[in-house]
């Protein structure tokens, strides 16, 4: 394609209709558009999911509350954990991979743009599957209307006495559809890093996001495809009449929570390390140093990866499996805990020392580090089988997940939101109202998330509808909703600092933050062919070299 | 820090990368084999614990013709590779014929194993444990057979029409990959539900 064309088609686009716009992100197979519809999908996702758990914490604001009926309820805590899960945060993770990956490895594109397209509309086809139950799982039999089983659906649960009409079959198909699109962008993923990186760029000077995002690409191939197997399973059960997890016939209950664990606890580790890379990108750009121990970061993240393959039984503690068992499950989640203490370490160290520069994406990426250190502490705590025996199934591990995936993950991925959107769309974002936006997601989330272990050790189980007064739960319960309001608030501000920035935001230029990875070279937003000539690396920071020709990094690493 | 060590000329490195195509369907064959890893794990899992019959020992003969055709699959879309990359298209669209054939004939001998199981034992997905396991992971065998020949077979077409050309050795070599992959997975699928099922 000459430039010739491309600028012809920049400066039709204002003037062509709608119908033609909306043809042009349908059919599109450019990495940086489906990054943003990924991202943009997401978000519709994440208000959805957010307003399901904002009715289960209306309902639990008091004791013996009729908000909604215990009906309404499973259905609220299983669409919230499916939906955040597979359709809010995978979703979020992949667009900015989709986005950043060939921008940072100096390619054009991914390996495979049909492959993308085609694994982006089958996740978003596999979410319309799952919010198409509200309305078409009634059934011949009149029962249920969105899934109720919980997230991870134990048998025989999902059984067809137990799950009568269609909603446990919306459930599996569209994770098993949406599950295809994961292992088809993790492909692409992977064949982007290892055979299209610019000429000089060696694996081991790649940035930190990229090495990151090739070890989640892994983990999606090796945890997404047992799920997929144990869904055909469910689908035999349910539509052939088998009998894998019939235990009347002899199936067994218990295996397909080892075959959900084995995906549900690297699934974890496949959220988390793309969050660990933005916190790589971000917190050395905001210290003015280069990330503290390269190589270690690269090595820790390919350690907890192979760790994670072997840690899922922790969530079965309480089944009953032999002691044996039980011993190993233990040490192996407590072993995960040192490479990742390695690299709260060496972000720490990236800091000190540092001229740290206080903007919003650095203060999510803080944010991350001190509650993302205390979600490792509270994991740690459950590790050991007999403390599980007691807080297993109690609010307790809720709110020790939550610390992970909002505190943790959902933090750096705003930072990354703030760090990139004037890269995306070429306009800078509000200051003042990204801020606002820290301190009221800050506030809220503590709320909610602090408060959420205390009724857990005070024995109060986690999906139950309602409880009875005078346990000790009654205040915690009410700040734990405030809390969730205070969130909300952010949330707003957060999207309309959005919207706003887009259409009245201040140019941003190319390069605002003076970091130094490659997508910083190419305009904002960057043309459709990423970069005019293939650029050529010698170092891990690439525009520190262009801008400081008299000390380059090539001459240290 | 002593003497700095020897620069290395830019001349004398070529900037290679692997094969996307390559690396992409060794991905796909490492989600594959996760894929058939679950079913392989259920199956040694529940064999034995079916509460009514019939029993594997019963009823099931291991097919080694159908093995051997299609283990040799392998070796003649080896062959056909071999062609097309010292520019020999009509001993490759032998070659791949006759892979095409070899894996049709073993699709023919589960079809035929099946309605044996079906008709004449008695046997059924639904019947028992050992039905549902034998039928889920032959199946996925199956289906994957389906897909490689259904692959096979348009590549088949095109070189019947003249659009294979050497310079498509590399893509033909992907597929062929897919292939080896397909026939591996037998091993392991044979071995578990004939020998140690059995």
């Amino acid at each position: 394609m000459s430039t010739d064309s491309i600028s012809t088609l920049r400066a039709d686009m204002p003037s062509r209709p709608l119908v033609a716009k909306v043809h042009e992100w349908v059919t599109t197979v450019d990495h940086k558009r489906l990054g943003i519809l990924y991202i943009a999908y997401a978000l519709v996702f994440l208000v959805i999911g957010g307003i399901e758990a904002t009715i289960m914490r209306i309902q639990l604001i008091r004791p013996h509350n009729n908000f909604v009926s215990p009906e309404v309820f499973n259905r609220m805590f299983t669409m919230h954990g499916t939906t955040m899960i597979f359709f809010v945060v995978m979703p979020l993770l992949f667009g900015f991979a989709n986005y950043l990956i060939p921008l940072m490895i100096g390619a054009r594109d991914m390996a495979f743009p049909r492959l993308n397209a085609f694994s982006f509309w089958l996740t978003a086809f596999g979410g319309i599957l799952l919010y198409f139950s509200f309305l078409g799982a009634n059934g011949l039999y009149g029962a249920g209307s969105a899934p109720d089983v919980g997230w991870f659906a134990y048998a025989p649960l999902t059984s067809q006495t137990f799950s009568p009409g269609h909603s446990t079959d919306f459930w599996t198909l569209s994770l098993l559809v949406s599950g295809l699109g994961s292992i088809g962008t993790a492909i692409n993923i992977i064949a982007t890093i290892l055979c299209m990186r610019c000429p000089g760029m060696t694996l081991g000077k790649m940035p930190l996001l990229a090495w990151l995002n090739l070890v989640m690409a892994v983990l999606v191939i090796l945890a997404i495809s047992p799920l997929s197997a144990a869904q055909i399973m469910l689908l035999v059960d349910r539509y052939l009449g088998g009998h894998f997890f019939d235990t009347q016939a002899g199936g067994s209950a218990v295996i397909w929570m080892h075959f959900f664990w084995i995906f549900g606890h690297p699934e974890v580790y496949v959220l988390v390390i793309p969050a660990f890379a933005f916190a790589s990108e971000i917190i050395p750009v905001f210290s003015r140093k280069a990330i503290f121990g390269y190589p270690v970061m690269v090595a820790a993240t390919v350690c907890i990866a192979f760790i994670a393959m072997s840690v899922w039984a922790h969530h079965m503690f309480t089944v009953g499996m032999n002691s044996n068992a039980n011993t190993f499950f233990v040490l192996t989640t407590m072993a995960i805990a040192v490479p990742t203490g390695i690299k709260i370490f060496n972000w720490l160290a990236t800091m000190w020392g540092g001229k740290i520069h206080f903007k919003t994406p650095m203060l999510f990426s803080i944010g991350f580090l001190f509650q993302f250190l205390i979600a490792g502490l509270t994991g740690i705590m459950l590790s050991a089988a007999p403390f599980t025996w007691h807080l297993g199934n109690s609010y307790f591990v809720v709110a020790h997940f939550h610390y992970v995936i909002v505190g943790g993950i959902l933090f750096t991925t705003f930072g990354a939101f703030y760090y990139w959107f004037p890269k995306m769309s070429g306009k800078m974002y509000n200051e003042a109202l990204g801020k606002l936006h820290f301190w009221l997601f800050l506030i809220g989330f503590h709320l909610t998330f602090d408060f959420m272990h205390i009724p857990g050790l005070l024995g109060m189980p986690r999906r139950i509808y309602t409880y009875e007064p005078g346990r000790g739960w009654d205040t915690l319960n009410l700040i734990v909703t405030i809390g969730v309001f205070f969130q909300a608030a952010g949330i707003l501000v957060f999207l309309v600092n959005l919207l706003w920035s887009y259409f009245h935001g201040e140019t941003a230029g190319s390069d605002p933050w003076d970091a130094w990875t490659l997508e910083w070279s190419t305009s904002s937003p960057p043309p459709a062919y990423n970069f005019a000539t293939i650029p050529e690396v010698s170092s891990r920071r690439p525009l520190w070299d262009l801008k400081h020709p008299e000390d380059p990094d090539w001459k240290y690493e | 820090m002593s003497a700095p060590p020897a620069a290395i000329s830019d001349a004398n490195i070529t900037w290679e990368l692997p094969s996307r195509g390559r690396v992409g369907m060794y991905c796909l064959i490492s989600a594959e084999s996760a894929i058939f890893t679950i079913f392989v794990v259920a199956y040694l899992f529940y064999i034995g614990r079916s509460l009514a019959g019939p029993m594997p020992k019963d009823v099931l003969h291991a097919p080694i013709f159908f093995t051997v055709c299609l283990l040799s699959s392998s070796l003649t879309i080896h062959f056909a590779v071999k062609s097309l990359n010292s520019a020999k298209v009509g001993a490759f669209a032998r070659w791949w014929f006759l892979t095409l054939t070899l894996g049709a004939i073993f699709l023919a001998g589960t079809a035929r194993e099946w309605r044996h199981l079906i008709y004449d034992e008695g046997l059924t997905i639904q019947t028992n444990l050992f039905g549902t396991t034998y039928y889920s992971l032959v199946g996925l065998h199956a289906f994957h057979v389906t897909a490689g020949l259904l692959a096979i077979t348009t590549v088949l077409l095109f070189a019947l029409l003249g659009y294979v050309r050497p310079e498509h050795a590399e893509r033909v070599d992907v597929l062929a990959l897919y292939w080896h992959f397909v026939d591996a997975v037998w091993v392991v699928v044979f071995t578990v539900v004939y020998v140690i099922g059995r």
